[in-house]
């Protein structure tokens, strides 16, 4: 970051002690547009105008930064290419596609150019972009307002995925992105956006492809992100007074993920769960198991279980949303699964 | 088999009148569209005594006796190397999903007569006329071509992403009309940082036809950037004609977004550079973008190796009839622009320079395995 940048005034009235995961985002990209003219953020209704977003995560940053801050038209495949083009031309843009369902209609921008330019132009080009995008299930938004993705961009080599889960990681993770030379997908989480915790300083960084060791353990390693990590640490503290030590791992970034920590994890409890808010088949949770197993599979104590929501389509209704949905309940089975000789 | 979509423009090439009385470049307006020609475009050259309708005198913007002879040398160079490339092709010594653009020189060569090294040009598989009008050197191209580690992309993009950003070509995709929300993003840059660049975006009809055209023409219009969009009409999308698949007219649609619009003869050398210089000086002036339809054809279909089936043969004897790297050539003898001697010299140079090239490649090695490492993500994988 230029160090020779203006000092910071915060779009946000007084610079508090908690923060939620939607102001952490609004930090974020003040204090990078602040630090470097090649910033620039664009989405539709993002400008003060148009209300600064649709849940506020941009509001003070058009008049304090003019035209470096733009709303769009709804148009999703001119938002990302024109991110591509201005990251190809060496500034930094942070495109906001409004929700993760509608990332869909940009898929050719995303998987055919922001993640293959670098290496079809042999390293002439680079694409620093970054996508944030909001997702998750629980507030009755249907099947078209709610799918975590995250699986689809992790699957195309080129692309970073990140999923923070509290807002000091959502600060920090997204001016990684921000000033990575990689195009980044920044998954934030609907139901995370008012969840409250720790403001970190000024300028605070979380490195990429680096997960987070948020309790220690010796029986089991659960290995998630997002919001279910919430749950899995609520698990965790229940069996701990049954005697079981669970150990759980925020991968914050999902890809490129941190196989070391997650591996040196599960080499030592010999036992794995994998948990993410996105449905089961073919997710995330499935390249861990493998590569756990194609690791560790002479040390493993019982296969690795998996975690996430049914094989479904997001429902609308209350009662079923929350049967779709992952749960502590599933977690705690889960764990339970891999400890079968000592329940 | 009249087509639709007659063009009637005023044009150094056809018109018998204007030889020898100064060049005149024909051009369409959005406002007031010609729709009063007869015959098909590439019976244009045919001398049938097309007179000017509507179109605007613009005399200061046409080109002059240097400016026709750099457009023949950059021409002359991708027809040779067009040549070249389908020689090697069908000899099997070269392995490439080719796209000719042969019959559509003039195209990029009047075009690129107006920019900058620094400006910015996008362009799609079937862009060598683009790259090499833009001045991506021919020795990385041919490697690139033949997949070599000493190519503009380390044999990692090939010719269907040919990727100079030195010479300002920026993005070759391979996904029908993908370069257009890209160019609107360089020039937002451009826009931003305020250093006049002009970004070109090259692509075919059968592109008007995708979503991300209408995105793009309207978030450059309301954003007001500094593209030309031009779209190089060689009246076939893959193997389906303008007719089966574009209601209207393509230049027409630039009035919905608000920009204007023009269609050009793209085979005139004179009415091509005046549609593109005045495009080009509109986006550097900062008044926003154009739609440039310039009327072109191909002479080898969709890829090379596709038979054409689906092109009337006679349609076909007439295009290569009016082939327009010759007509221009023999225009330029004609008004004594140039000897034959002059032409042939240019000529031979050109092709001293394609020989090299093919020597270059051809001895390059290529890329090494751990190639695969690098350039996936800013770091290499093997260090990760």
């Amino acid at each position: 970051m230029n160090s020779a940048a203006p000092a910071v005034t915060t779009v946000l009235p007084i610079k508090p002690t908690k923060i939620t995961c939607g102001q952490a985002t609004q930090i974020a990209l003040d204090e990078a547009l602040a630090a470097d003219p090649n910033v620039i953020v664009f989405g539709e209704d993002v400008a003060d105008p148009e209300g600064g977003g649709i849940v506020g995560m941009t509001a003070g940053l058009s008049t304090k930064y003019g035209n470096r801050v733009r709303s769009t038209p709804i148009s999703e495949q001119a938002i990302v290419g024109a991110a591509v083009g201005a990251a190809l031309a060496g500034m930094r843009p942070v495109a906001e596609i409004m929700l993760m369902n509608f990332m869909t209609v940009a898929m050719d921008m995303v998987v055919n150019h922001a993640a293959k330019l670098r290496f079809m132009s042999g390293g002439k080009t680079s694409v620093p972009l970054t996508i944030r995008t909001m997702s998750g299930v629980g507030i009755g938004a249907g099947g078209q307002h709610s799918d975590m993705y995250e699986a689809w961009f992790a699957h195309v080599p080129g692309l970073k995925v990140v999923v923070p889960s509290n807002p000091a990681d959502q600060q920090g993770l997204l001016t990684s992105c921000i000033f990575d030379d990689d195009p980044c997908i920044f998954v934030e989480t609907t139901m995370l956006a008012g969840f409250k915790g720790e403001a970190p300083p000024r300028d605070h960084r979380v490195p990429l492809s680096k997960a987070a060791v948020l309790r220690e353990g010796t029986d089991v390693t659960l290995i998630g992100y997002g919001r279910p990590i919430h749950d899995a640490l609520a698990v965790a503290a229940k069996l701990a007074e049954e005697g079981l030590s669970v150990e759980v791992i925020d991968l914050r970034t999902v890809m490129p993920w941190d196989e070391k920590t997650v591996l040196a994890s599960v080499a030592k409890t010999k036992r794995a769960v994998t948990l993410h808010e996105a449905v089961k088949q073919f997710g995330v949770g499935a390249e861990i198991s493998s590569r756990i197993h194609e690791e560790l599979f002479p040390v493993l104590k019982a296969p690795v279980q998996r975690v996430g929501s049914m094989n479904s389509i997001v429902p609308f209704s209350g009662p079923l949303e929350q049967a779709y949905m992952w749960s502590q309940a599933s977690i705690e089975a889960a764990i339970r699964n891999t400890l079968g000789s000592k329940t | 088999m009249a087509r639709k979509n007659e063009y009637v423009a005023y044009s150094y090439l056809n018109c018998e009148e204007n030889v020898g009385s100064g060049l005149r470049g024909g051009i369409n307006c959005v406002t007031s569209p010609n729709r009063q020609g007869a015959a098909e475009w590439h019976k244009l050259g045919s001398g049938s005594g097309w007179g000017m309708t509507d179109a605007r005198e613009r005399t200061n913007a046409e080109p002059g006796k240097d400016e026709l002879l750099a457009i023949y040398r950059t021409a002359s160079l991708i027809k040779q190397t067009d040549e070249v490339i389908r020689s090697l092709i069908t000899k099997g010594q070269l392995h490439a999903n080719y796209y000719s653009p042969r019959g559509q020189e003039i195209v990029a060569a009047a075009t690129a007569a107006h920019l900058r090294p620094d400006d910015y040009v996008v362009t799609i598989y079937r862009g060598l006329h683009d790259h090499l009008a833009k001045g991506v050197p021919l020795r990385l191209l041919m490697a690139e071509y033949f997949g070599r580690v000493d190519g503009s992309c380390k044999g990692k993009g090939g010719c269907m992403h040919i990727t100079h950003p030195e010479s300002g070509v920026m993005v070759t995709t391979g996904i029908v009309g993908s370069g257009m929300p890209i160019a609107n993003g360089l020039a937002l840059a451009s826009q931003l940082r305020g250093d006049g660049r002009v970004t070109v975006t090259n692509f075919g009809d059968g592109a008007t036809n995708i979503g991300a055209f209408h995105e793009s023409l309207n978030l450059a219009s309301v954003w007001k950037l500094p593209v030309v969009f031009l779209c190089q009409n060689n009246l076939y999308a893959e193997h389906s004609s303008l007719e089966m698949c574009t209601s209207g007219e393509i230049f027409e649609r630039a009035k919905s977004y608000n920009i204007p619009g023009v269609r050009v003869n793209g085979n005139d050398p004179v009415a091509m550079f005046v549609a593109a210089g005045e495009a080009v000086e509109r986006a550097r002036a900062g008044e926003g973008p154009t739609l440039i339809e310039a009327r072109t054809f191909r002479f080898f279909g969709h890829n090379f190796g596709d038979p054409s089936d689906y092109i009337p043969k006679d349609e076909m004897a007439a295009a290569i009839a009016a082939d327009p790297v010759p007509v221009l050539r023999a225009r330029l003898i004609a008004d004594g622009m140039a000897s034959e001697a002059d032409l042939i010299d240019i000529e031979a140079a050109t092709r001293v320079e394609i020989d090299d090239a093919v020597a270059f490649a051809s001895a390059s090695p290529y890329p090494a395995a751990s190639e695969m490492l690098n350039d996936v993500y800013a770091y290499s994988l093997e260090t990760a």
